[in-house]
């Protein structure tokens, strides 16, 4: 049973990281404009964040 | 129109997100939006931002391809109207939009807050799931207390932060002494975190932490769904109104014209209405002559004449020479705004509309609340133990609640609206589809809707060649609609147009010229001394006194036909209704096959038509786009109104046609339908899970492991019903 000691706090630290992650993405406006980034990919302009 | 674009200074709400210190720089810079129709991969996204940063001035362009605009920032001289024609020669459309209209929606920042809700609900709800399933599968004693105070520790601050919406909902609700769906949300969860934590702590074995956190999950995502349809439908409307940009030129003491916002007019202003713009104020003409296209207020498609003298009203466009007006009423009190009050009298009358979801909740709410509290009580009298009333209490209110319901509508909704908006359907309202659904009888407008407003030149062919060929060289001469037809119509038989001296427009008369030592004239009956005929015509004097009539009629717009023909055939009555003449009306209708139709229509008339036709107990949907039928739109059932219709008309309506094709009416009818009947489908869905769950709850058989399983599957089978209309 100790392993759950381990076990337990690692899969809520994991899960955390996914949810910062996320937060920072919608902080970051990432979904403003889905469509366009979808196709920006295939852009030889670099084009590495939104502009502000 | 020629227009300036006073540069918006506003701070970019993006800037405050950026670490860099953009904001300071803010003043020095202008910042312009274009809506660009055209745009659809990554060649025009990068062929429009590389056109646009070599243009001086422009510091970054940025395109946004979700909302197909494009958003600039430049130097404080750089003005859209230089950059429209910039991306014309690359070959994109290009509209300046008004951005001090369009601010709502540049951040989102109700969705967002819901998404970051939704996210939190998602994480906690995962990981609490996790010890749950530890428990059901047989944790026990000193493991399974442990994992109800991990569980706790985490629900708790969650739901705390996820909830709020609903929190603030429910006080909102009981605070004015209503019930409202939020109600019973806020009591099951409350209750279920109460009497977990309660259970947890006498180390009980069962606790409903998931229960609470994955209802708060189902319950969000609808609420987000809901609101992503909403923002939609939003930002695509504020765009509507954002491409006209209202300015007017007053003419000063001098004499000068001065460009000035609409709004900043006054009564008694003097104001220059050139050729091709549209009137901003009711007044009267104090020098010129012209003619008035009165289409969009009046449904008359035939130009009226105006001299000195004449009153003008705001909305009408002026055609062929420039005419100075003094104002007479402004803004509010202009007529573009008097039909404002019987739009609102027709509103109310409409908001005492229903929707499904809110009758359902009306039953719903009170019922889950007197069958928990009936289940508390007999099971208090039964055991005399509180501690097991309270859980079954809890657990008929959990096992109830409306995670189904909470998701019936937005899921349909979001995938009706979707599938429409592809179409090009605009759905403004919240209960537009629901209405939507239950017409049976559409009454059409036919100017600007189920007709173009741009005459056609009927009988250009049967001119002689030397006759067609004078006409040409005339109609060259101008502007006004008929002459443009002429053109067209000269252009598609291939004609050289004659040659004329000393060719001048007489604004309010039409074109005259000099050909073979002749004076010629093309232009009204009066002008050139004909016999003004029943249809919209124009008179062509060859110089010899025996003018040639030109006869006119309004060309269909594309899919009224198979509109018209489509809603016939799904068993619903067309009428039309117009405010043109008899003549001009009887045509269209018979050409589109419409028996009920109505002509020389005033505004009233037309209201009166639809309140009748309602009062005998039909369902009306009203399509138009004039000011002469705002209060028709309003008052009609449900309608739907062309983007080019006035703003006027395009707010009282409930639906927003995007393109021209009027073809997916009929569709949204059918859609509208269908999707009211998954509506339906999903609370009988919802009611059936009810039946069956609640006598198990009330039995005192519902174990959070029960709860869990009912409660998800209803809300996938809901969702999964749903998607069935895409």
């Amino acid at each position: 049973m100790s392993v759950l000691t381990y076990l337990i706090p690692i899969s809520l630290f994991l899960g955390g990281v996914g949810l910062v992650g996320f937060l920072y993405t919608v902080r970051s406006n990432q979904y403003d404009d889905p469509e366009g980034d979808a196709r920006r990919i295939l852009s030889d302009e670099w084009d590495d964040h939104p502009k502000p | 129109m020629s227009t300036a674009f006073g540069p918006q200074l506003a701070a970019c709400p993006g800037c405050v997100a950026a670490p860099n210190g953009a904001v300071e720089q803010a003043p020095t810079e202008a910042r312009l939006a274009l809506s660009l129709p055209s745009i659809h991969c990554q060649a025009c996204i990068s062929t429009v931002e590389r056109g646009l940063n070599a243009v001086p001035g422009v510091r970054s362009a940025r395109v946004n391809l979700t909302l197909k605009r494009a958003l600039i920032e430049a130097d404080p001289e750089v003005r859209a109207l230089d950059l429209v024609p910039v991306l014309e020669q690359l070959g994109f459309e290009a509209h300046e939009l008004d951005l001090s209209a369009l601010g709502a929606t540049e951040t989102d920042r109700a969705g967002r807050e819901l998404l970051m809700r939704l996210a939190v609900a998602f994480f906690a709800s995962m990981n609490v799931m996790l010890l749950s399933v530890s428990v059901w599968s047989g944790a026990s004693d000193a493991t399974r207390d442990m994992f109800h105070w991990i569980s706790a520790a985490i629900t708790f601050p969650a739901i705390l932060f996820a909830g709020q919406p609903f929190f603030r909902n429910a006080w909102q609700a009981l605070r004015v002494g209503r019930l409202n769906m939020d109600v019973p949300i806020v009591l099951a969860i409350v209750l279920a975190l109460v009497t977990s934590l309660w259970e947890t702590s006498l180390s009980g074995e069962h606790a409903y932490f998931d229960a609470a956190l994955t209802l708060t999950f189902f319950l969000l995502a609808g609420r987000y769904l809901d609101h992503r349809t909403r923002a939609v439908a939003r930002s695509a409307a504020e765009e509507l109104a954002a491409l006209e940009v209202p300015r007017a030129l007053r003419l000063d003491e001098a004499g000068q014209p001065a460009e000035v916002a609409v709004a900043d007019l006054a009564i008694d202003d003097r104001i220059l209405v050139r050729p091709g713009g549209r009137m901003p104020v009711d007044g009267v003409v104090l020098d010129g002559q012209s003619e008035l296209d009165r289409s969009l207020l009046t449904g008359e498609t035939l130009p009226v004449f105006a001299e000195v003298g004449s009153l003008v009203s705001a909305g009408e466009v002026n055609l062929t020479g420039p005419l100075i007006v003094r104002a007479t009423a402004v803004g509010a009190e202009s007529s573009l705004h008097q039909l404002a009050d019987l739009v609102a009298i027709a509103e109310s009358g409409r908001s005492r509309y229903t929707s499904l979801a809110d009758r359902a909740a009306k039953l719903y709410a009170p019922g889950v609340h007197i069958l928990s509290a009936l289940a508390f009580l007999g099971w208090y009298l039964f055991t005399f133990d509180m501690r097991v009333a309270l859980n079954i209490a809890a657990a008929v209110l959990i096992i109830t609640c409306p995670c189904a319901l909470g998701l019936a509508v937005p899921a349909v909704t979001t995938a009706a609206s979707g599938r429409l908006f592809k179409k090009g359907m605009l759905i403004k309202h919240a209960t537009a589809l629901e209405r939507l659904a239950e017409v049976d009888i559409v009454v059409f407008d036919k100017t600007g809707t189920l007709t173009n407003g741009n005459p056609q030149c009927d009988d250009f062919d049967q001119l002689s060649l030397p006759d067609q060929r004078l006409a040409y060289a005339l109609a060259q001469g101008s502007d006004h609609p008929l002459s443009v037809a002429i053109c067209r119509a000269a252009e598609q038989a291939g004609i050289e147009p004659a040659l004329l001296t000393r060719q001048e427009e007489i604004p309010g008369f039409g074109t005259e010229g000099q050909h073979g030592g002749q004076r010629v004239r093309l232009g009204r009956a009066a002008w050139v001394g004909a016999a003004p005929g029943q249809k919209t015509a124009a008179y062509l004097d060859r110089g010899d006194g025996a003018p040639q009539a030109l006869t006119f009629s309004d060309s269909l717009r594309p899919g009224a036909a198979a509109a018209v023909e489509a809603l016939q055939a799904a068993g619903k009555d067309v009428w039309l209704i117009s405010g043109d003449t008899e003549g001009a009306v009887s045509e269209v209708a018979g050409r589109l096959g419409i028996q009920n139709w109505m002509a020389s229509a005033l505004p009233q008339d037309k209201c009166d038509q639809v309140s009748a036709l309602s009062s005998a107990g039909h369902r009306v949907l009203m399509v138009g786009d004039g000011l002469n039928d705002t209060a028709a739109l309003a008052t009609a059932h449900v309608s739907i109104s062309p983007a080019s219709a006035l703003d006027a008309a395009r707010v009282a309506s409930d639906i927003v046609l995007l393109g021209q094709d009027l073809a997916p009416i009929a569709e949204a009818c059918n859609v509208a339908q269908k999707a009211t009947r998954r509506i339906r489908e999903n609370f009988r869905i919802a009611t059936l899970y009810n039946v069956i769950a609640v006598p198990l709850a009330v039995a005192g058989l519902a174990t959070p492991l029960v709860a869990a399983l009912a409660m998800s599957t209803s809300s996938i089978t809901v969702s999964l019903n749903a998607l069935r209309l895409r």
